[in-house]
């Protein structure tokens, strides 16, 4: 084979029933449990994510009922100190690091690849491997139920308290190899949305014209390799000081306790928004249609997202104001806790502006954002209070802070996921789900949510520490915590509905057709759900509202759906130039594989290998897992690809 | 999709809660812990309450005008989806998101200032305080040891810190275990104990009254039960506590809690001091005039006689995990020690 046989243009083609059915035979997955498991179909994968991160979400609700229980009233001995400490140490974690960002990845990894019209990511087989290893990195953590040892010291994990000498058995070394292991999958994914992002976008999507929605993930995936590294070590070196008697963290010994509070912060505080920002640009990307108007102020908005990230980068500090810093420490980070308002003031009445203007209607994912902002008020307020260092002084560790996280996280990123679910199931599954429980469920999510949390804010007025698994009852928070905890079983119930609602629209749901919304994204142009393939034809983009260009009349040129690049000789894609996303190469896309899988498996055993100092495992574990890679990474002629330039 | 039923707005259930918030802070005499009240010159009353009306204001200003886009959009002629919806693109957007955004800008800015003028006018006391108290936390009490430059004058407690008022008082705080945070709400916030680390942090009451106090730091099995109470006097009431704290414990008289003390300095003196009697473990709370004191086991209990029989025969029913042990005494051995313990006045 001779170099000029790599050369090749694509060919311009209609988008024909011969085309499709070329593309769906060699789109096709395998089928049976093998092709299950070696699919690299960004769809099935994001469904997947979706599934397992709400499966995460349930487990975690499940733990912060129990512990409502026990704090319904005063002196209840429901759950031993011991069993409270694991609950709301696993509550935490499973809630930040295994639903939260993944809820978030499920949706990007589904949607990414149909907004910006393309066939899949850039790396599908990375992206399979990074599913699994998010799986099983949430299954090693919860083995460590299984075997009684669950994380007790938060999800915070602070040394001394996490250290060998307080804490001697697996409890924290589950966590902390969990942790690594859920640390790869999320910066392998960043890397993967990063690159889909900047280099395989449709022909003519530039990179103003991308939609909100790519703005929110790129910028969080740049945030998580940015800041994933912080927390992998901290755990790294919590592990070396755990096992190997290293001195990272003792204090009797050089070390110091707050340098895992830093470390751990570094990424923590990114962390927030890495988990909330995806969220609110899938809002803004959603909001518009169901307002009939273009995004108001989109521009704004997408800096105020990358601004909101880098901010974020300088707020560490104000988990720990009260350890003892000098006053010109606690003047700055203060100064940016409040100052980071501004860039989310901007979303916020970019919001407003959208529905007052538009001509909002009122379906259930509607609902959902409009609720979404009334939560996102309380969330940012009472964040921007905390951002006051001698009123944190107070407001620090009470449950005031608890009602904060809660309505930041349940606020800015559950109702927002809801109403994306609403918004985007019928794309995913062909069929809507039902607005009329979606309409119940979202006013009982709604009650439960402000019902559960924002007595909260009282009880930390009123001095209720976090963490305590029983108080007095001459405090004065008995009334407010059996508020909360009826508050609770509420939005347990509302989310039960969505639930049903999901499992009843399956099956029962009606026809969505390509477009249920109207909607003005690449998303709408493809069936519902979409072929293997997603687009039969490459499109060729002319604005940010591809669908929308008729009614709207805002480009000279329209945008071409039905005639662009057939790239149907074996699986293809199109990558093209960053900034003008101009035609590049034709991407050869892998075929489904197991490596991914038995790769993470065997990482995963890898892990657990390490975690109980079984060193000939360590090795036969490295040793199969060089072997898949190599496997993995063999160059095989039929992927060959050359920088291939366009006529 | 046909035309869609009313509902009220989204806004309306958050509202009632504004008004309990509003009157439960107003009602807050039954919240020991409450910060939303309290005095001293370390407290940040004006700046928490100047934050909590500031956001409240603008919760209602948002959602005032989150209610009126949407009550606008209700009265639109209703759209029919799939198919046939108008889509338009209305110019103005811009020019009120930068309005809100010159307006947010303002506001923050005040604050900043505000809070950076509150860090520095409450960093130092604001006269050299004549009292130092070194707090150490542990497993989950407070050691309480009142330092001075006359060695005589130095003496322990523990959960129970007495401090004249009107004037500041000095902390230095230390951990030697896991990091706890000093909290006594209605006089200041939060100051954490880090090990390896020493920091110092002052407050002052200016009205004669019981405070309490909590860790707020979690730190293992008994973070809940990590009470305290700092009591401030009138100073001459304060000097003579102190004269009395500095004096030994009293030789019981009675038979039973000469026996007792028997028991105790068998049974108990490898961790508890008792000054002037051979009693002189550090590991627990120093008991020398322990009927001085209000509570127990670091504010779980009142200091009452069954109680403390009670806290005495099983700690680990009452706190579990705590590192008293059970100390398996018979019946009659439990009152001695309790009669024992009920001289150290």
């Amino acid at each position: 084979m001779s170099d000029a046989d790599y050369f090749r243009a694509p060919v311009l083609a209609n988008d024909t029933q011969a085309l499709r059915r070329r593309l769906e035979n060699t789109w096709e997955g395998e089928p049976g449990i093998r092709g299950w498991l070696s699919t690299v179909d960004h769809k099935t994968l994001g469904i997947r994510y979706i599934v397992t991160a709400f499966v995460f979400l349930a487990l975690g609700g499940i733990e912060a009922l129990i512990m409502r229980l026990q704090l319904a009233q005063p002196n209840q001995s429901l759950l031993s100190p011991e069993q409270y400490n694991e609950l709301f140490s696993i509550h935490g974690i499973t809630m930040i690091l295994w639903y939260a960002l993944p809820i978030l990845t499920g949706f990007s990894v589904y949607l990414q690849p149909l907004i910006l019209g393309t066939r899949d990511m850039a790396m599908p087989r990375l992206n399979a491997f990074t599913y699994w290893v998010f799986l099983f990195s949430g299954a090693f953590l919860y083995t460590s139920f299984l075997v009684g040892a669950a994380p007790n010291a938060g999800w915070f994990n602070y040394v001394p308290l996490s250290s060998q000498a307080s804490d001697p058995g697996f409890n924290i070394d589950f966590y902390a190899f969990a942790n690594i292991l859920l640390g790869i999958s999320t910066t392998l994914s960043s890397i993967n949305f990063i690159v889909t992002i900047l280099s395989m976008r449709a022909p003519g999507m530039s990179i103003n014209r991308m939609p909100i929605m790519s703005w929110g993930t790129l910028t969080v995936s740049v945030g998580s390799v940015l800041s994933v590294p912080a927390v992998s070590l901290a755990f790294f070196l919590l592990w070396l000081d755990r096992r190997f008697g290293t001195q990272f963290f003792k204090p009797e010994s050089g070390g110091h306790p707050l340098l895992w509070q830093h470390l751990f912060w570094m990424w923590g505080h990114p962390w927030v928004y890495i988990i909330v920002l995806p969220a609110l640009s899938m809002v803004s990307q959603a909001l518009p249609v169901l307002c009939r108007r273009p995004l108001a102020g989109f521009s704004l908005v997408a800096l105020a997202t990358v601004l909101t990230m880098m901010l974020g980068y300088g707020v560490w500090l104000h988990h720990m104001f009260a350890t003892g810093l000098p006053n010109i420490s606690l003047g700055f980070f203060s100064a940016v806790s409040i100052v980071i308002a501004i860039p989310s003031g901007v979303a916020l009445f970019a919001w407003l502006a959208t529905i007052w203007s538009g001509r909002p209607v009122f379906t259930t994912s509607f609902l959902y954002f409009a609720g979404f902002i009334v939560v996102f008020v309380i969330g940012g307020l009472s964040g921007f209070m905390t951002g006051s260092v001698p009123a944190d002084w107070q407001l620090h560790d009470t449950y005031f802070v608890v009602a904060h996280i809660h309505y930041v996280l349940i606020g800015w990123n559950l109702f927002p996921v809801l109403g994306a679910l609403y918004f985007w199931f019928p794309k995913m599954s062909g069929r809507l789900l039902d607005e009329r429980l979606g309409k119940w469920s979202f006013w009982l999510t709604f009650l439960g949510i402000n019902l559960a949390f924002f007595p909260m804010h009282l009880l930390g007025l009123r001095g209720m520490p976090r963490r305590i698994y029983t108080y007095p009852p001459d405090m004065g928070w008995d009334t407010i915590n059996l508020i909360v905890t009826t508050g609770a079983f509420a939005l347990a119930v509302g989310l039960l509905l969505t639930l049903v609602n999901v499992v009843l629209s399956l099956r029962r749901g009606v026809l969505a057709g390509p477009n249920p919304w109207d909607g003005d994204g690449l998303d709408w142009s493809v069936p519902s759900p979409p072929p293997p393939y997603n687009f039969a034809v490459i499109p060729m983009i002319a604005s940010r509202t591809p669908l929308w260009e008729r009614p709207l009349s805002h480009s000279y040129e329209l945008s071409s759906l039905t005639y662009g690049y057939a790239l149907d000789q074996g699986k293809e894609a199109l990558s093209t130039t960053t900034l003008d996303a101009l035609p590049k190469a034709i991407v050869k896309m892998p075929e489904d594989s197991l490596a991914p899988f038995l790769l993470s498996v065997v990482l995963t055993i890898l892990f657990a290998a390490l975690m109980i100092q079984s060193w000939w495992l360590v090795i036969l574990g490295g040793v199969v897992g060089l072997a898949i890679t190599v496997g993995w990474l063999w160059p095989r002629r039929k992927l060959a690809q050359t920088a291939g330039t366009l006529p | 999709m046909r035309s869609h039923p009313r509902y009220p707005s989204s806004a309306v259930p958050a509202l009632p809660w504004l008004a309990a918030l509003l009157y439960s802070t107003a009602a807050r005499a039954d919240a020991p812990l409450g910060y939303l009240s309290g005095n001293g010159p370390r407290n940040v009353n004006h700046l928490t309450w100047g934050l909590l009306i500031i956001s409240i204001l603008v919760f209602v200003i948002v959602i005032a005008i989150l209610l009126i886009a949407l009550w606008r959009g209700w009265w639109q002629p209703k759209i029919t989806f799939p198919g046939t919806a108008p889509v338009y693109d209305p110019p103005g957007g811009v020019r009120a998101i930068y309005a809100g955004l010159v307006l947010s800008v303002l506001v923050l800015f005040g604050v900043t200032v505000w809070t950076v003028a509150t860090i520095a006018s409450i960093s130092s006391p604001p006269q050299k305080p004549r009292l130092t108290i070194e707090v150490t936390a542990r497993l989950w009490w407070w050691d309480v040891r009142y330092l001075s430059d006359d060695p005589a004058q130095t003496f322990t407690t523990a959960n129970e810190i007495h401090i004249p008022v009107g004037e500041p008082v000095s902390f230095v705080l230390k951990s030697p275990g896991v990091i706890h945070s000093f909290w006594v709400p209605k006089l200041t916030g939060k100051t954490d104990l880090i090990p390896g680390q020493t920091n110092v942090t002052w407050l002052q009451a200016d009205s004669p009254g019981i405070y309490r106090g909590q860790c707020a730091e979690y730190c293992g099995l008994q973070h809940a039960h990590m009470g305290m109470e700092v009591i401030a006097s009138q100073r001459p009431r304060f000097v003579e506590w102190r004269r009395k704290q500095l004096l030994p414990a009293q030789t019981p008289t009675a038979e039973t809690a000469k026996m007792g003390r028997a028991v105790f300095m068998q049974r108990c003196s490898i961790c508890h001091t008792v000054r002037g009697t051979p009693a002189g473990g550090v590991i627990g709370p120093d008991l020398t005039h322990l009927m001085s004191r209000r509570t127990l086991a670091a504010a779980t209990l009142p200091n009452r006689p069954g109680f403390l029989s009670g806290w005495i025969a099983d700690p680990q029913h009452i706190k579990p995990g705590a590192k008293m042990p059970m100390a398996s005494l018979s019946g009659p051995e439990l009152n001695q020690v309790r009669d024992y313990l009920q001289t150290l006045q």
